[in-house]
């Protein structure tokens, strides 16, 4: 990729339209570049439009529909035709635009939406169907057959449409997002951004700059300026070495702010590392910043409007302002006859500009009845003729370019030969920040252009962005902003003495298509939409601004129609007979340009889309080899595999352990919320649908959560520390939503209860000790000054104790596993040392860890709901649970669970399953069908909520919810499970299968 | 005149002169046998359903601004059936039958494709929901697969199996669902509507409910007094201020959902995903763009805009599922005002008073929904009670605990 | 948008959770099932001002009364909801 030097200087040395001298381009610095597989040169300072047209290259891509061959038309974001494929392979990015692409050493790049190639396309033969094609023309057939549409006609235009290609596989680049504070947010480095940044930088205000090129100056870069009599480039220099000085002054160069959002939001992303061909290593490809500013200076500048007249679409034909553009900066230009077609005096600069550096000005077309004296002079003194009165009807010339054109005047037709058309239709205000949020732009009818109207909260609009189109204009409003906004910020801003600027003619008559055009006449280039097909829109009935654009598609290409929206709207009003005021502006909405959907993701993506939290045992249990299962943010361990066991294998091995001798499993992740104060009883009481505030001290209770709809919320377990204090525990899945719920009674429902709770989930590692040899272990660890016998610490105990000789300990003995069990708790940092004692001091008894696998068919031995049960479809009663519902005390839900709904004899209730053939294993989703029904939705009687593939009863069971419930035990009905495949004759049992009476839990 | 590829080769030939309004931009008459309140695409369908379905044809529909210019005209395009619980499933199976002989129905290419829907699930207890789903649909008589990784990495080659945080463990499939082309449904039912007669009424904003003993006798509007024998109220996001209009509080709360487009690029996305380890779902249109949007932000709203901070959370969820598009670009975003109910689900049935109907509640999911919705209201208006299929939506479910309650989170409706 | 938590200072939205409509009145216990229905179900949503509880998640962990408007997503005030119940008394 990186050529001998002397070969690049030559490749560097051959821009056939680049000028000796002059422009920002970096001379010494020549890099070279490929555009469709061919070697080019330019210069560092170019972009990849600017160095394309050094060389000559016109034809850059095809547009949408008609593929009709399409050169560069501006210099700026509002690009429609130059769109390439920038890089290769994982890095390939579609849809770049060439004028916003800043040159670097080793670029490829390659035009788009052509087959087989840029100059010879097949699917051009889309030109002569044209007038099939108009707009909406799909809406009106394709529809014979039915099922062509999916098969024959849906791939076609699929293939056909798109633009560029995408890589199709990992972005191998890394994005950050930052957020950022500042007093003043300038929007845009033209001559209104930079006197703004600088007054509100003057007056000791934390101003952030950003803008979208990687050079400031806006404009200043692309006329020939005079401030205060010498060369704006100067005046330029100087503002930007001191913004760079002042200490609170930061510039974003090559930043968008693509959105405003609400309180003085703003979204910007900066392209930290699009200029290299690979980012540095921990380098961002871009940066998203998350701006607050107090105030806003929007000085984003204006966008030229093409005109419309027939084939203006062939290559070489280009914004006048872009012209200069290119001949200004870049020191390029793409012809060497230019015809200017220009309806405003803004097209005496291009044709002093043109006439300056030596190009050949083949006429100046002004369609005014009156050409002005600004034009008149102008073309004077370049020597060329000015045509007033008159339009080019037809550019003639095929896709290498331009090569003249049609012009109807006053004195009949002629044709004037030239490969570059300039035009000018006016200036369009880049106010699209100022409507971001809702606010609408209004008519101007003085520059026959949209205005900013009612501005968003803390902004302010500063020089062309409000149609200031004056440099002395620019200056003055930015010096102004800049004051306003400082200020506000409570600095003291002073007006500066503003600069001295030449007159600057400015006269406008908007013409905004030419009657009469031959052949296609384009409003947006993109797209392919022509002022034929917004007639058309209009004869249908699609005439108000959303219509029409949605039915001609209008400004919905990649350039949201910066170049053709407004035009747009006046064909229609002119169309109409109506105003362009009262049709009105689509909506305008973020972003400004596209943004990388990476950028917006940032670092969170792939391992780190989310946190993962992982409990203080972990690593122990990583060690043990241990796979892990995701449980929201957590990870817990699933089962412990013994070399190459699969997880059943493994799972049955550690229920076996626990149902047989002693097994321990980390259960750290279930909520734990620490309650205090003398009223916690009373919230406790409201909170569960069961009382709380009787319990001792010294005891746990299961408890269940409603919603206010009755409907179950969470359950868990309270066990009451001490008179005032209590520890709750959630479900690991609803542990955030259950604190929030209890913050939400006790702020909002019942701030009058002297209560306060802390969720310390993270503050405890806790394991639970489970199987008929778990009092042994235990033992082991609790310091000996607590008694744990059956009398002492019985079944539901709960105590304060201290273990392995003093740490600080909490002991439950609760059970889910159904055997005599108890869950012990310790500070976090002790949680590993803990498991790593426990383990030693099981040894003797034979001790297994156990994982979630395991865990989860114990429970559904026991019967205990948990997640496939607590769906937020179930009530209380629906899972056996009636009883727990107080009919003493107030308490959320209480009310709503008694509608009828819930109390209908049929509604699916909590039993257990068994497989008719033991061999069978059940599967969690089946639905339940009388054994001869018809599987039909008229049949369906409930559906299985759990299963255990395998249990100690030796055969898989399950748990489900079905019609008639308990009245059913004992019979026999199908588990029909149709997207398995899988039909299953099952036995309604009982839900807890294991020791029923509860005898080993409480031994 | 009828659209067909004959009538647009003699439009070519004749300069495209002879086309005429999709629909007549009618001003209101005095007086209707039913107003439609809203023109979007459930206004329009019930429209069109009253003419054709039930030979009502004096009937307005009163839009306030133009045709289609709430979600049917700003929506993720797609189209399915899956849904788990009784009162939900055979409605938009019926939806989904009226979409695929929606063209052909209404002489209008509204490009219904039927691409496929698939959900992602990223757990053993999410799969065995979506068995319990997809069985459900079974049951019903609607097409659904669960698919294991390995044919779901057949599917869709490009989502993260190897470094996902949350991996991908299957997926739940239906062929039949797909994407629709959004505008085209509110045009090609406006133009079917007004073909048998229907006035359809634009900027014509309905400012007043009157009532008079407990019955409805028509409307006020910008353009007069219209009186009514039935209202029908189809107003999805503004629901909740027309219905207090005749003094009704709703079970709705009106919400901002955002939706993207990206630039447009050659096909690359052939079927619908939805990530389940989060809330991103995705397509792409036949145009090229990637449609894709997520969760509500969750606040109150009637602003038509979202937040900077819920689009960064969606777009992690876009590349933790598919890093791919880390390069493309988000070309448009958009907010839609949603009326979430407070289960979940929408309502449609009559009301306490008299001649006045609702259809309202649609959470996210009112495109899909259209045709039936607007063929169940029409019955509803027509026989002035709710056919089987959506007597399940009616008001007063509430009252009486009959929810229709697919994700479980209760009366809680930005979580729905 | 962003929030000046009565705590916090101004954050971001996306450190709260937004819980819709603020000053429903919880019925007595005693109430009828039909006061009920209307606290949980039924909504006044309405365009313009609108007062919203907001709990800060990723601050303070208080519940917020948020007035806003809702078709512009103003903010007029925002006060803690503990302190709102005080102030009333």
């Amino acid at each position: 990729m990186n050529a001998p030097a002397n070969i690049m200087r030559a490749a560097a040395l051959s821009q056939p339209r680049r000028f000796a001298e002059g422009g920002l381009i970096d001379r010494s610095r020549p890099v070279s570049f490929r555009f469709d597989g061919k070697s080019y040169g330019g210069f560092e300072g170019d972009t990849l439009a600017s160095a394309l047209m050094a060389n000559g290259v016109k034809l850059v891509g095809r547009s949408f529909k008609y593929h009709r061959p399409r050169g560069i038309l501006s210099a700026g974001p509002e690009e429609p035709n130059a769109l390439v494929e920038m890089r290769s392979g994982a890095r390939r990015e579609p849809n770049t635009r060439a004028t916003q692409v800043e040159l670097y050493d080793g670029l490829i790049s390659a035009s788009q939406n052509r087959w087989p190639s840029l100059t010879f396309d097949l699917r051009a033969v889309n030109s002569v169907a044209s007038p099939l094609l108009n707009a909406g023309f799909y809406y009106k057939t394709f529809m014979w057959p039915a099922s062509f549409w999916e098969k024959v006609y849906e791939p076609l235009i699929r293939r056909a449409a798109g633009l560029g290609r995408a890589s199709g596989i990992e972005d191998p680049d890394i994005y950050e997002r930052v957020s950022l504070h500042c007093d003043v947010l300038v929007i845009g480095s033209g001559p209104a951004g930079l006197m703004a940044a600088l007054t509100a930088g003057r007056a000791g205000a934390r101003v952030v700059l950003a803008e979208q090129d990687f050079r400031l100056g806006g404009r200043l870069l692309d006329e020939r300026f005079e401030i205060d009599d010498a060369d704006g480039l100067h005046w330029l220099r100087s503002i930007e070495t001191e913004l760079e000085s002042l200490p609170d002054v930061q510039i974003l160069r090559r930043t968008t702010v693509f959105g405003g959002f609400d309180q003085r939001n703003y979204g910007a992303v900066e392209r930290v590392a699009d200029h290299v061909p690979v980012p540095d290593e921990y380098m961002p490809r871009q940066r998203l910043w998350r701006i607050t500013a107090k105030q806003t200076v929007l000085a984003s500048g204006s966008i030229e409007r093409p005109l419309v007249f027939g084939d203006n679409d062939r290559p070489g034909i280009m914004l006048a302002g872009a012209v200069r553009t290119y001949l200004n900066r870049f020191s390029v230009c793409a012809g060497e006859r230019v015809l200017i077609f220009a309806t405003n005096d803004d097209a005496a600069r291009t044709i002093d500009d043109l006439a300056a550096s030596g190009v050949n000005i083949a006429a100046v077309i002004d369609p005014r009845p009156q050409s002005s004296a600004a034009m008149i002079n102008a073309a004077k003194r370049a020597g060329t003729k000015l045509l007033a009165d008159a339009v080019i009807v037809r550019a003639l010339g095929g896709r290498s370019g331009v090569r003249g054109a049609e012009i109807k005047g006053p004195d009949g037709e002629q044709v004037i030969d030239c490969d570059l058309i300039a035009m000018s239709g006016g200036w369009n205000p880049s106010l699209h920040l100022t409507s971001h949020l809702g606010h609408k732009p209004v008519w101007n009818e003085q520059i026959a252009a949209f205005v900013p109207d009612k501005l968003p909260d803390g902004m302010r609009v500063a020089g062309a962005a409000q149609g200031s189109f004056t440099l002395a204009g620019a200056l003055a409003d930015g010096a102004a902003a800049g004051v306003a906004a400082a200020e506000i910020c409570g600095f003291d801003g002073v007006s500066p003495e503003l600069p001295r600027i030449a007159p600057e003619p400015l006269a406008l008559t908007p013409l905004w298509r030419v009657h009469g055009a031959k052949g296609k006449a384009f409003i947006d280039f993109q797209n392919d939409v022509t002022d034929k097909d917004v007639e058309l829109a209009g004869r249908e009935g699609f005439r108000a601004a959303e219509l029409m654009k949605r039915y001609t598609t209008l400004g919905m290409a990649t350039d949201q129609g910066k170049t053709a929206n407004v035009t747009g709207l006046a064909v229609m009003a002119e169309i109409t007979g109506s105003d362009i005021g009262k049709i009105g502006t689509t909506t305008f909405r973020p972003p400004f340009t596209p943004v990388a959907i990476g950028a917006f993701a940032g670092h969170s993506r792939g391992k780190y889309f989310r946190p993962t939290r992982l409990t203080p045992m972990h690593d122990w249990a990583a060690e043990q080899g241990a796979v892990f299962v995701e449980a929201g943010a957590w990870l817990r361990a699933q089962y412990f595999p013994n070399r190459n066991d699969d997880w059943l294998t493994a799972a049955i091995r550690e229920v076996k352990a626990v149902r047989e001798r002693v097994g321990v499993c980390d259960v750290s992740t279930l909520g734990k919320i620490d309650v205090q104060g003398p009223d916690a009883g009373i919230l406790l009481d409201r909170l569960y649908c069961n009382t709380m505030s009787t319990l001792p001290v010294g005891k746990v209770r299961y408890g269940l959560m409603l919603r206010d709809d009755g409907l179950i919320m969470d359950d868990g377990t309270a066990a009451r520390l001490a008179d005032d204090r209590w520890l709750v525990t959630t479900t690991t899945a609803n542990a955030t939503k259950v604190m929030q719920h209890m913050d939400y009674c006790a702020q909002v429902l019942w701030p009058e209860l002297d209560v306060q709770f802390v969720a310390v989930t993270e503050q405890w590692a806790q394991v639970s000790v489970a199987g008929p040899r778990s009092r042994d272990v235990l033992r082991k660890l609790v310091d000996a000054s607590t008694g744990i016998s059956n009398e002492v610490f019985p079944y539901m105990a709960a105590a304060d104790v201290t273990v392995c000789g003093g740490v600080k300990a909490r002991l439950f003995r609760i059970s889910f596993s159904g055997e005599l069990a108890y869950e012990l708790a310790v500070p976090a940092r002790y949680g590993d040392a803990l498991i790593r004692r426990v383990m030693h001091e099981g040894a003797a008894e034979g001790i297994a860890p156990y994982g979630t696998e395991a865990l989860s068919i114990m429970r559904i031995e026991k019967g205990h709901a948990a997640g496939g049960e607590l769906i937020g479809q179930t009530t209380a009663r629906d899972l056996g649970l009636a009883k727990m519902m107080s009919s003493k005390k107030d308490y959320v839900g209480r009310v709503l669970v008694q509608r009828p709904a819930f109390l209908e004899q049929d509604r699916p209730s909590l039993v257990g399953f068994r497989p008719v053939d033991r061999n069978q294993r059940l599967s969690a989703g089946a639905h339940f069908l009388e054994v001869s029904a018809k599987p039909v939705i008229e049949n369906d009687l409930g559906h299985m909520t759990s299963v255990a593939a395998w249990s100690t009863l030796g055969h898989s069971v399950g748990l489900g919810l079905l019609a008639g419930g308990a009245d059913r035990i004992g019979s026999i009905v199908i588990a029909h499970d149709p997207v398995r495949r899988r039909d299953i004759p099952v036995e309604v049992c009982h839900p807890v299968f294991y020791d029923p009476k509860g005898e080993k839990l409480r031994a | 005149m009828r659209y067909s590829v004959f009538s647009l080769l003699a439009q070519a030939l004749n300069g495209q002169k002879g086309w005429k309004p999709a629909w007549r931009d009618a001003s209101p008459k005095d007086e209707y046998d039913v107003v439609i309140v809203g023109g979007g695409g459930h206004g329009l369908a019930t429209a069109h359903y009253l003419a054709k379905e039930h030979g009502i044809t004096n009937v307005a529909v009163l839009e306030k601004s133009t045709i289609g210019s709430g979600n049917v005209g700003r929506n993720t395009t797609i189209i399915r059936s899956n849904y788990l619980l009784p009162g939900n499933t055979p409605f938009y199976e019926w939806s989904l039958k009226l979409w695929e002989g929606l063209e052909q129905d209404i002489n209008y290419n509204a490009m219904v494709s039927q691409r496929g829907v698939l959900n992602l699930y990223h757990s053993d207890a999410q799969r065995d929901a979506f068995a319990r789903r997809g069985n459900a649909m079974r049951l019903n008589g609607v097409d659904a697969e669960l698919l294991d990784r390995a044919a779901v990495r057949k599917l869709v080659p490009y989502l993260d199996y190897d470094n996902a945080r949350f991996p991908v463990h299957g997926g739940l499939l239906q062929r039949r669902g797909g994407t629709v082309r959004h505008d085209a449904v509110a045009w090609g039912y406006a133009r079917a509507a007004d073909q048998r007669g229907v006035d359809i009424c634009q900027n014509c904003e309905v400012t007043n409910i009157r009532v008079e003993n407990g019955r409805v006798i028509g409307v006020d509007t910008t353009k007069g007094f219209v009186r009514a024998k039935k209202i029908g109220l189809a107003a999805a996001g503004n629901s909740s201020r027309v219905a207090a209009m005749a003094g009704l509080r709703l079970p709705i709360e009106s919400h901002v959902l955002q939706a993207f487009v990206s630039e447009g690029v050659k096909p690359l996305i052939d079927t619908v995903v939805t990530f389940g380890a989060g809330h991103f779902y995705i397509n792409q249109s036949d145009k090229g763009g990637l449609v894709f949007g997520g969760d509500l932000d969750g606040y109150n709203s009637y602003a038509q805009r979202g937040a900077l901070p819920h689009v960064e959370h969606l777009l992690e969820e876009g590349m933790a599922l598919m890093p791919m598009l880390g390069r493309l670009r988000v070309l448009r975003s958009w907010g839609g005002i949603m009326d979430m109910s407070m289960d979940g689900s929408p309502i449609i049935g009559t009301t306490p008073i008299d001649g006045l109907y609702l259809n309202a509640g649609w959470c996210y999911g009112g495109f899909k929904a259209t045709p039936a919705s607007g063929w169940c209201f029409a019955h509803t208006i027509a026989r002035g009670e709710p056919h089987v299929l959506n007597a399940p939506y009616r008001l007063n479910r509430f009252d009486t605990g009959h929810l229709i309650d697919e994700k479980g989170a209760g009366a809680t409706p930005n979580l729905h | 948008m962003r929030i000046v938590c009565p705590h916090c200072g101004e954050r971001p939205v996306d450190e709260f959770v937004p819980y819709g409509a603020a000053g429903l009145k919880r019925p007595d216990a005693s109430a009828s099932t039909s006061d009920w229905l209307d606290y949980v179900y039924l909504r006044d949503n309405k365009a313009g001002m609108h007062g919203e509880l907001f709990y800060h998640v990723g601050g303070c962990r208080a519940w917020l009364i948020v007035t806003r408007d809702t078709r512009t997503h103003a903010i007029a005030e925002v006060v803690a909801a503990r302190d709102q119940r005080d102030a009333a008394r």
